[in-house]
């Protein structure tokens, strides 16, 4: 029941959220907070750790150790939590700004280490935050504020760049599949390593208004028939594949942790 | 009596040790010349008393890595200089803002920018002071012997727990590479500050809640029980986020007052030959160091003249400059820097006395000789 995690997990106090009506971050939210119930974790043993950001808020919404941080460095704040104590599940809520763009280079150094963080990146292909400027994740050819010509830059595979810097759980899923966030989180947080879950959510303010997306149910609707697991995509022909979002378990792996390690060096004397 | 242990160290070793004597736990930095011996002796020594060392892919994410390992209760510190010290600022106004206790090293070097990597040079005192955004306070300490270096260290981790704020210690680099002797004192003569827990029940902790006479709320560590919100966005005693202007100006103002309310608790300074003098220097680190073998070949030649060494640079000592500039008709600030101290021993002793500057910016000591010269000029 929603009610009883909405009881039970979030600062009732601390709400009503400042997100916009048909924004996808309260989905993406809910469902970190149902995985965290699904394994019976202790809230005190709990620290979630968000950048700056429209997603970064969820932080200060949730009952657990929570700390808004500053932009693009949660990842660099978390890896301090974590090395200093083991013992907390370290949560790591992102915006595709956040992680990609001012906070990449920490999210790569944070894969390579394979320290064992779960990392959700709420990715809504825009800086939602700041009014809708075009990101890392803004397709080729998409607008935003700040490419009101079409953006001419690449756009970054999120899952690609993690898997290739090092985390050895690498997933996806969008805000059409609740249960399907809530699965990798599960995932991600059993996971003794680096874990990097994007999931897709949805902006309709600016990213939807920006680029005639329609409105919240348009865009939900956009996911639900865009949207192949791995294998399905493989099938498909070149020509379909385009635009396609691959969801579901992209990989997973197994590396030495980065705490694990340091640990064997303090027992060694 | 245990025997006292001499030992031959280089300052940035001492700041080291200071550091773990006063309960260093947590290193997070990135190599910089000339404060990389302090990563480096860190990297070795930590993990051998259960501490833990992390080189991070830059300054930002080093500062970011203490100041989220203090907030789990480890006394944490990242050392750095220059250009490093730059990409500290957010952090630093970050950790000022939530309240989180750190250390922060810097051990300078000639700027702007890459500037000169191996030389001396004092240009941060004011980056120290007003580096990061927005109105705030801040406690810098400035050592100016090897053995000193480890005592302010060891203070610069008390202050930090007791006022919950960051505190940068300001190196020279002569002396973070000089070799000296020093005692090392026994731990028991060591006072060594804690920060301070709350004495609620978890449910009754309100993270920024301060009580009367003190203006520095207690602090429970993440994953003791006591579940919190800490963000650099202006908030209210529960931690949260308010635009409540009312709030805001309250915060701010407690976040300075803190720091300027116990000056007196703060501040420390050293006073050579001061009792008859006429005049004095203004000199910190090692540039002190010349002054005082300046001071003592003017003395020779009958010139009452005086030193104060500001050891705390940041709040300045401003009530004992006021009383000093009121008894002597001469303060000389002398600096390896354009007069950034100068400045505000001038606001603050401008308008009893006269007040000079003899500053350099050449890469190099500031000699005795130098010193002795500008004063007879008059
Ligand atoms: C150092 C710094 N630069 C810029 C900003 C302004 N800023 C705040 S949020 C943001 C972008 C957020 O985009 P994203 O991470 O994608 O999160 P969203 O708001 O879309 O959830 C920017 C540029 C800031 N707060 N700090
Ligand atoms: S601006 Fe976009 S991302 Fe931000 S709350 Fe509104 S809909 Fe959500």
């Amino acid at each position: 029941m929603p009610s009883k995690l909405v009881d039970k997990y979030f600062r009732t106090d601390s709400l009503p959220h400042i997100w916009c009506p048909g924004c996808g971050n309260g989905i993406v939210t809910r469902a970190i907070v149902k995985a965290i119930d699904n394994l019976n974790l202790n809230q005190e043993d709990v620290c979630i750790v968000s950048g700056i950001g429209c997603s970064s808020r969820a932080s200060g919404y949730l009952d657990f150790n929570t700390i808004h941080t500053t932009h693009g460095r949660a990842l660099a704040f978390a890896t301090g939590i974590k090395f200093a104590n083991p013992n907390l599940h370290v949560i790591v809520i992102t915006g595709d700004g956040d992680c990609a763009a001012i906070g990449g280079n920490h999210l790569i150094h944070a894969a390579r280490r394979n320290i064992d963080l779960t990392t959700i990146v709420f990715n809504n292909n825009i800086y939602g935050m700041t009014g809708g400027q075009y990101s890392p994740t803004t397709p080729t050819g998409d607008k935003g504020t700040t490419a009101p010509y079409g953006n001419i830059d690449a756009n970054f595979d999120l899952c690609e760049l993690a898997k290739a810097s090092g985390a050895t759980y690498v997933s996806r899923s969008t805000v059409y599949g609740a249960n399907m966030i809530i699965k990798q989180v599960e995932e991600g947080i059993k996971n003794k390593g680096f874990s990097f879950i994007e999931t897709i959510t949805i902006c309709p303010t600016y990213y939807g208004r920006k680029n005639k997306k329609g409105d919240a149910v348009d865009m939900m609707n956009y996911l639900k028939e865009n949207t192949v697991n791995k294998i399905a995509y493989e099938k498909l022909s070149e020509e379909k594949r385009k635009d396609k979002i691959i969801v579901g378990e992209i990989y997973k792996g197994q590396r030495p942790e980065y705490v694990e390690e340091y640990e064997k060096i303090i027992e060694s004397f | 009596m245990a025997e006292k242990i001499v030992k031959l160290m280089q300052g940035n070793e001492a700041c080291v040790e200071g550091a773990i004597a006063a309960g260093m736990r947590f290193y997070a930095g990135y190599p910089i010349t000339p404060s990389t011996e302090i990563a480096e002796l860190s990297a070795e020594k930590l993990p051998r008393i259960g501490g833990k060392f992390i080189q991070m892919e830059d300054e930002i994410a080093s500062i970011s890595a203490i100041i989220g390992a203090s907030l789990t209760g480890k006394k944490s510190m990242t050392a750095t200089s220059g250009p490093g010290f730059s990409l500290k600022q957010e952090g630093i106004g970050y950790a000022v803002a939530a309240e989180v206790p750190c250390v922060i090293v810097n051990v300078q070097r000639g700027g702007p920018s890459t500037g000169l990597p191996t030389s001396p040079a004092q240009g941060d005192i004011m980056q120290a002071r007003w580096g990061t955004h927005g109105d705030h306070s801040i406690i810098a300490l400035y050592p100016s012997t090897v053995r000193e270096i480890y005592d302010t260290t060891i203070k610069a981790f008390n202050l930090s727990e007791k006022y919950r704020t960051p505190v940068i210690l300001l190196m020279d680099e002569v002396i973070g590479h000089m070799r000296e002797k020093i005692e090392i004192p026994d731990p028991d003569e060591i006072k060594i500050i804690n920060r301070k827990k709350p004495n609620v029940k978890p449910d009754e902790y309100l993270p920024y809640k301060i009580e009367e006479n003190d203006m520095i709320p207690a602090m429970a560590n993440f994953g003791e029980g006591y579940r919190y919100h800490v963000t650099g966005l202006i908030h209210d005693e529960t931690g949260f986020p308010t635009s409540n202007h009312r709030i805001a100006e309250n915060l701010v103002n407690r976040l300075v007052n803190k720091i300027k309310d116990n000056a007196d608790d703060i501040v420390e300074y050293e006073e050579y030959l001061m009792e008859d003098a006429e005049q004095i220097i203004v000199a910190y680190g090692a540039t002190a160091r010349s002054a005082k073998s300046a001071i003592n070949q003017l003395r020779e030649e009958g010139v009452k003249i005086g030193l104060f060494r500001p050891i705390t640079i940041w709040p300045m000592a401003e009530k004992q400059l006021k009383i000093i500039a009121k008894k002597v008709n001469r303060i000389t600030v002398v600096e390896m820097n354009m007069g950034q101290y100068f400045n505000e021993v001038d606001r603050v002793a401008g308008k009893y006395t006269k007040v000079d500057k003899y500053s350099r910016v050449h890469g190099e000591l500031i000699t005795p000789e130098e010193i002795v010269s500008f004063i007879k000029e008059g």
